[in-house]
């Protein structure tokens, strides 16, 4: 008998994406660049992020035609975002059988409380987090891969570095952890017991763990790989530099052989105009989309 | 001691961490291999699971393509690595596959596998996964889904649509790693 959606085919997906680049596209155009230039899935989207930011406004789900027509266009995988509790959008997206939902911070939320109840999809969920609290409370929600947030659309890596060192910091302290204080631990993160019990055992989280926002450069690609992502997702940073298809080309290279300085030198040299950034530290605390979620 | 079997695990993107975890569990050494040069000296190699047109276009960017062709000990391709193995690609295997045969995510299943061994069934994970469409006549079929091979063996060769690495079951990879001591001591 043939079991479909169970955590371990949700999580099995993600595990086929580590070590790989996830980038944001709006069209079938950039979705057929975004493939040829060695991505391992692309994310669809109406707007990047960094036009999020300039433009303001409610920023929701994708257009489902804009969606099939990326599915059209490629056969990697195709993964689409809804807003924080928008049952509704993921219950679309999970019609239009796209292969994963980002329930995302970079739309604006639908609820002010509540994630989506993730375990009642078939289709896996991946979800932002700045901390490992964070992290453990998607993943009881049933998400089945976690990406640290970063800033997204800044162009401006240091809130992601902040974030992956908060979850991967956290992690090696609760290894060194006995047992019995795991139990305060738990409640100090609102997570769990028996997650922070599994993560504290085996030194990282049951899940597979991207990072994204901010990522502009091969160097910052490698940066987070180095740091301890499994992969990561690029969103402005691509299509919104001077050559996008050299760029991509060069952070996909740069994920994979991110420990090997020679090879970053050469694929970092002569790319054209980078997204023009914008500092996290700049922005008015408004401004911000790593804290939305809850 | 028997020298432990130093098994290649190509590792320019997909899931070759647990290939490596499974080989260590078995004895077996697990080396990375990102480059050409690291495939010297190796036992075995393993092609993972990942997005095959990511990894055919790394492994083409530096020459791992040719070095995989010209690699004359046992091969072991999952998912993937199974595409990337086959006729319309390195032209190793003499089987066509097609990919992402069984749908999109929402498809994936795992699903019990008679080996036809006699033992238990196997719990395979599909991801996206490809199924052998044609083979040639060298190709020994081990185990089908509805009438569609997802294991099968030519020579050297083993390849699976599914994802033995995430499971338990060591099974597959212990077939693999007998392949490859049959292979050395053959050359011995």
């Amino acid at each position: 008998m043939a079991e479909y959606g169970t955590m371990r085919v949700k999580t099995g997906l993600a595990e086929m994406l580590k070590g790989g680049v996830i980038m944001d596209v709006v069209d079938a155009e950039q979705a057929k660049i975004a493939e040829a230039s060695g991505a391992v899935a692309v994310m669809a989207l109406e707007r990047v992020p960094a036009d999020i930011r300039a433009q303001g406004g409610v920023a929701r789900m994708s257009d489902p035609e804009k969606i099939r027509e990326i599915q059209e266009a490629v056969t990697i995988p195709v993964m689409a975002k809804c807003r924080i509790g928008h049952f509704v959008e993921a219950q679309i997206l999970q019609a239009l059988e796209v292969d994963y939902i980002d329930e995302s911070e970079v739309l604006t939320p639908a609820d002010l409380e509540h994630h989506v109840d993730k375990w009642q999809f078939t289709v896996p969920f991946v979800c932002g987090a700045t901390n490992l609290g964070e992290a453990l409370r998607r993943i009881a929600e049933g998400a089945a891969m976690i990406r640290t947030k970063g800033e997204a659309g800044t162009g401006d890596i240091v809130n992601a570095v902040t974030h992956m060192r908060a979850v991967f910091g956290h992690i090696r302290k609760l290894t060194a952890m006995a047992e019995e204080e795991l139990y305060a631990e738990a409640k100090k993160l609102q997570a769990p017991y028996e997650l922070v019990r599994w993560v504290a055992e085996h030194g990282r989280l049951p899940v597979v763990t991207f990072t994204a926002g901010g990522i502009a450069t091969p160097a910052d690609a490698a940066l987070c790989m180095q740091l301890g992502a499994d992969g990561v997702f690029v969103g402005s940073g691509i299509f919104k530099s001077g050559d996008p298809e050299r760029r991509a080309k060069a952070i996909v290279e740069a994920t994979t052989h991110f420990k090997d300085p020679e090879i970053l030198a050469r694929v970092s040299a002569g790319l054209g105009e980078p997204m023009v950034g914008i500092s996290a530290a700049s922005l008015d605390p408004s401004q911000l989309l790593e804290t939305r979620g809850w | 001691m028997e020298k432990p079997l130093r098994i290649g695990v190509l590792a320019v993107q997909g899931n070759f961490r647990e290939h490596a975890a499974m080989l260590r569990r078995l004895g077996a050494e697990p080396v990375e291999v990102r480059l050409p040069g690291e495939l010297e000296g190796l036992d075995g190699l393993i092609v993972p699971g990942g997005e095959s047109t990511a990894i055919g276009r790394l492994m083409a960017l530096y020459g791992l393509d040719d070095a995989v062709q010209a690699f004359d000990r046992p091969i072991f391709g999952t998912c993937a690595g199974m595409i990337v193995l086959d006729r319309d690609h390195l032209g190793l295997g003499d089987y066509r596959v097609r990919r992402n045969a069984f749908g999109r995510q929402v498809a994936s299943f795992e699903a019990d596998l008679d080996l036809g061994d006699g033992e238990a069934p196997l719990r395979a994970v599909f991801i996206r996964a490809p199924w052998i469409e044609e083979v040639g006549p060298g190709v020994e079929i081990l185990a089908e889904v509805d009438g569609h091979p997802v294991l099968a063996r030519q020579g050297r060769l083993l390849v699976a649509a599914f994802h033995p690495e995430l499971t338990d079951d060591t099974r597959i990879h212990e077939l693999f790693l007998n392949q490859v001591r049959e292979a050395a001591g053959v050359r011995a």
